[in-house]
């Protein structure tokens, strides 16, 4: 091993049926640094961390760590941690119906005794040492997506390791909580740990890596230090080409929306049992609007109740002029809505089916149960919509859950596509996706727009509502307060009225 | 510090993977070897087993019988609540146990129609093909009153069925008074032993109707979607427009449909029933064919046609036991020998430890050339 470093891998090979995932791959993490691991989706990032986690077996290559003599054998999680390598995954791996302290110390608890007391008492420490908003003894699954992602971390700092990995742990925290989580990052280094950190944030790359190595199609482009590596070519690294100027993607497709003309949907008092204030909303013919807010601002709950997902507890709801009811979310689809959740994992996919079944799923369920499509017919859907969303997989036959997230999320788009939508919500459609994906579907959003659909386009990323929505709806403590048009369109003029100017 | 670049090797091919591993990485590999297995081991210890031979019956008609026979006709009942078993596993990630006592339920209403409220009746009372309707709406509707619990109050499957588990029994012996009908009209036989002048076991003619009209349901409908995509992730379905909780429920009314005809055709053998002994257990069985045709138990993607083969397979070696004189109250120990067996080969775990067995010969093979 080279001096100083906590972890080497050498040549690492891992194989699925059908795809290379990892092809002779090198990597080598220094003590107290933070190494970011780019890439696009599917290009071995998880994959990597995976077989370095012992969760999945290699094809080849070997793993050194400092303190183990000779090539190290993982093959189970257990055995990482036990070498000092801890991990946060990208979806929360903890169990939601046990108590914060028991996810925290669950396989880690020494003998066939616990001493409950102590172990509620430590895991408080902890979040209290890390500031973090949730009680020991509460149930996991009733605290927030962000709060449990920062459970996981904590389970993990608590560990003695050596080695950190982060797999997009950021994804689901708002800014506040990922300087939080960088706080800690930064005291972990200076103890010597070393942090692996996944990331599709690129701000967030810049702010705290010291190094950065690049994977592309599973294969190794280079490691860099980050002084050495502006963003460009960052990004050009991790595409294998050079990208789009990102400013060019909004066009004048906006312009022509006529505000005169009757809305495509338009909602007055609409409310939920989610816990929303009545909100009035509409949208029209080739509009692109979006909520906007901080996370749990109600952002989710207000398209939620458009689509019927909720149950609706008043307001009255006209489509294209016409009185309608939208109890359920076939209603809705019936309407002409589509909706692409923000929990992918939970609401989004069917897991266990095919690519080809999940891209029918909805447009099947609108024909009715006695009206299958032959297999021939949904052959061709899916084949189609594979082609024109590039999406990658080995066949259409391929369960979804074994594609990357950006895949799984354009299999869903397509399934959205497919039923021929008038008007489109896509909530968070771009968390946990690679730039190359996020800027695809943030082109297709303004193709849609200019083809005559209205879409209404979540994202926790100011930079891409501000890129694709002509009209943003600003939410605050689960009630809508602005609306923003035109030159108001600006990252300052946003922040503030999140932030509340009556609030001074 | 300049960066370093590594550039990539030559892309290699992916290992193909062997005719070996494909073959168990198949969902019916298991239940098909089992089959393959049994048939072997009669073929081995006495060939026998399987000739089948025309012999008169006590009617006088002509015939078909041996091993192969009874297997196929005594398997009946067991595939018919295999299918149905097969849908509420998909859909709701638990099984039904009351099954077994359903079908009592269902045989008694039908005993009770037929008889016309008497002891014994040597006609019928009524048309059977209604009485068979009357015995499976009685059926759906303890089909929907399990899947209610479930789908709408959201009782694990196992508890909620574990209800009519209990009751169902009582409940068969209530709806004829505490007495045991029989009926003694040979056409009332006709569906549990043979119909004139066919030699082939009627309940084999209505299995296979059964599994035909489930293969046209598959094939017509979007029943196997549906429940799969319910079983897999409810939330997602729910949003793709689909009711998990209707759909849950239209899973035990079929299963119920399924333990009409089955009890149908269990009171059919014999004319009368046994409130505590008929179909003692099959609930279990009927689980273990799902199981053993590799579907999860958790639910989610499922094989009907795995299950229905898994059936065969617990019914033949049933009969192979019997055939080497098993005493009938220790079958159910050597049974749970085999069965540790087959579910560990099938397991998950088990699979994947076999095709990595094959893998690296091959490999080496390859190197050698």
């Amino acid at each position: 091993m080279q001096e100083g470093s906590v972890l080497e891998l050498r040549g690492i090979c891992k194989y699925f049926p059908g795809v290379r995932a990892l092809q002779d791959v090198d990597f080598t993490l220094r003590e107290g640094e933070i190494h970011a691991l780019m890439g696009e989706n599917g290009a071995g990032k998880s994959t990597l961390i995976k077989v370095l986690t012992g969760v999945y077996s290699k094809d080849g290559g070997e793993v050194r760590i400092r303190g183990i003599d000779g090539p190290a054998v993982i093959r189970s999680p257990q055995d990482a941690q036990n070498a000092g390598i801890s991990t946060v995954y990208q979806e929360i791996t903890l169990c939601g119906n046990l108590t914060v302290a028991e996810n925290m110390y669950i396989g880690r608890t020494k003998g066939a005794l616990t001493n409950w007391k102590k172990m509620n008492r430590d895991a408080g420490k902890i979040l209290e040492s890390l500031s973090i908003p949730a009680s020991p003894t509460q149930q996991l699954g009733t605290c927030s997506i962000a709060v449990q992602q920062m459970v996981a971390i904590a389970r993990a700092v608590d560990m003695e390791c050596k080695v950190l990995i982060l797999d997009e742990p950021t994804s689901s925290l708002d800014e506040q909580e990922v300087q939080k989580l960088f706080g800690l990052m930064r005291d972990l280094k200076k103890k010597g740990v070393g942090i692996i950190f996944v990331t599709h944030f690129l701000d967030q790359v810049y702010e705290v890596c010291d190094r950065i190595t690049v994977l592309r199609d599973g294969q190794l482009v280079g490691e860099y230090v980050i002084e050495d590596l502006p963003r460009v070519q960052l990004v050009s690294k991790m595409l294998g080409k050079e990208l789009d100027d990102m400013a060019d993607i909004k066009g004048d497709s906006t312009a022509k929306v006529d505000m005169t003309e009757t809305p495509v949907l338009e909602a007055k008092g609409l409310c939920s049992n989610a816990g929303i204030k009545p909100f009035d909303f509409s949208v029209r013919k080739g509009e692109v609007n979006g909520f906007t807010g901080l996370l749990g601002s109600g952002r989710s709950e207000c398209v939620r109740a458009i689509f019927g997902a909720d149950r609706v507890t008043g307001g009255a709801v006209k489509v294209e002029g016409k009185d309608v009811k939208i109890r359920k979310p076939l209603d809705a689809m019936k309407r002409g809505i589509g909706y692409l959740p923000e929990d992918r994992k939970g609401d989004g996919i069917v897991g266990d089916l095919s690519v080809r079944e999940n891209i029918i799923l909805a447009l099947q369920v609108m024909k009715g149960f006695f009206r299958p499509f032959s297999r021939a017919k949904a052959e061709a859907f899916a084949d189609e919509y594979i082609k024109l969303l590039e999406i990658k997989t080995a066949s259409s036959d391929t369960p979804i859950k074994s594609l990357s997230g950006g895949n799984q999320q354009k299999v869903i788009l397509a399934r959205w596509l497919l039923t021929d939508p008038k008007y489109l919500i896509l909530d968070e459609p771009t968390r946990g996706i690679d730039i190359g994906t996020k800027i695809e579907i943030q082109k297709l959003v303004l193709k849609l727009a200019a083809e005559g659909k209205s879409v209404t386009f979540i994202s926790s990323e100011i930079d891409e509502m501000l890129r694709t929505c002509s009209r943003l709806i600003v939410m605050r403590d689960r009630k809508a307060v602005g609306e923003l048009t035109g030159e108001d369109l600006t990252q300052t003029k946003i922040m503030a009225t999140i932030a509340g100017g009556e609030a001074k | 510090m300049s960066p370093s670049v590594k550039t990539p090797e030559a892309k290699t091919k992916k290992p193909e993977d062997s005719f070996f591993k494909r073959l168990i990485r198949q969902q019916l590999f298991i239940p098909i070897a089992a089959l393959l297995l049994l048939v072997v081991f009669n073929l081995i210890a006495d060939p026998s087993f399987f000739t089948i031979s025309l012999k008169e019956n006590s009617l006088g008609n002509p015939v078909l019988s041996g091993n192969i026979i009874s297997v196929l006709d005594n398997a009946s009942e067991l595939v018919i609540l295999a299918i149905g078993m097969t849908l509420v596993t998909a859909a709701s990630g638990g099984q039904d146990i009351s099954v077994g006592a359903t079908m009592a339920i269902a045989g008694s209403v039908i005993l009770r129609m037929v008889c016309g409220g008497q002891i014994t009746s040597d006609t019928m009372q009524m048309n059977l093909f209604l009485a068979v309707l009357i015995g499976a709406v009685v059926a759906m509707l303890f089909g929907a009153f399990n899947g209610a619990l479930v789908a709408y109050f959201k009782i694990q499957p196992m508890v909620a069925t574990l209800i009519m588990f209990t009751a169902g029994r009582s409940i068969a012996a209530w709806i004829n008074n505490n007495q045991l009908p029989i009926i003694n009209d040979i056409a009332f036989k006709y569906a549990g032993t043979f119909l004139p002048g066919i030699p082939v076991p009627t309940p084999i003619f209505i299995t296979v109707l059964v599994i035909f009209i489930f293969w046209l349901a598959m094939k017509r409908t979007n029943l196997g979607l549906y429940t799969q995509s319910v079983g897999i992730n409810a939330n997602s379905s729910r949003l793709n427009g689909l009711d998990p909780k209707l759909i849950k429920l239209m899973t035990y009314v079929i299963l119920g449909a399924c333990v009409a005809v089955a009890g149908f055709i269990r009171v059919s053998r014999s004319g009368s029933i046994n409130y505590s002994r008929i179909a003692e257990n099959i609930e279990m069985d009927a689980i273990l064919a799902v199981a053993l045709g590799g579907n999860a138990l958790s639910g989610g993607k499922f094989n009907i046609y795995g299950s229905i083969l898994g059936a065969y397979v617990i019914q033949f070696l049933t009969t192979t036991l019997y055939k080497y004189n098993v005493p009938s109250t220790a079958l159910p120990a050597y049974k749970a020998v085999v069965v540790i067996a087959l579910v560990v080969l099938s397991s998950p775990v088990v699979r994947e430890k076999m095709s990595g067995l094959k893998k690296r010969p091959a490999k080496t093979a390859k190197e050698v050339s």
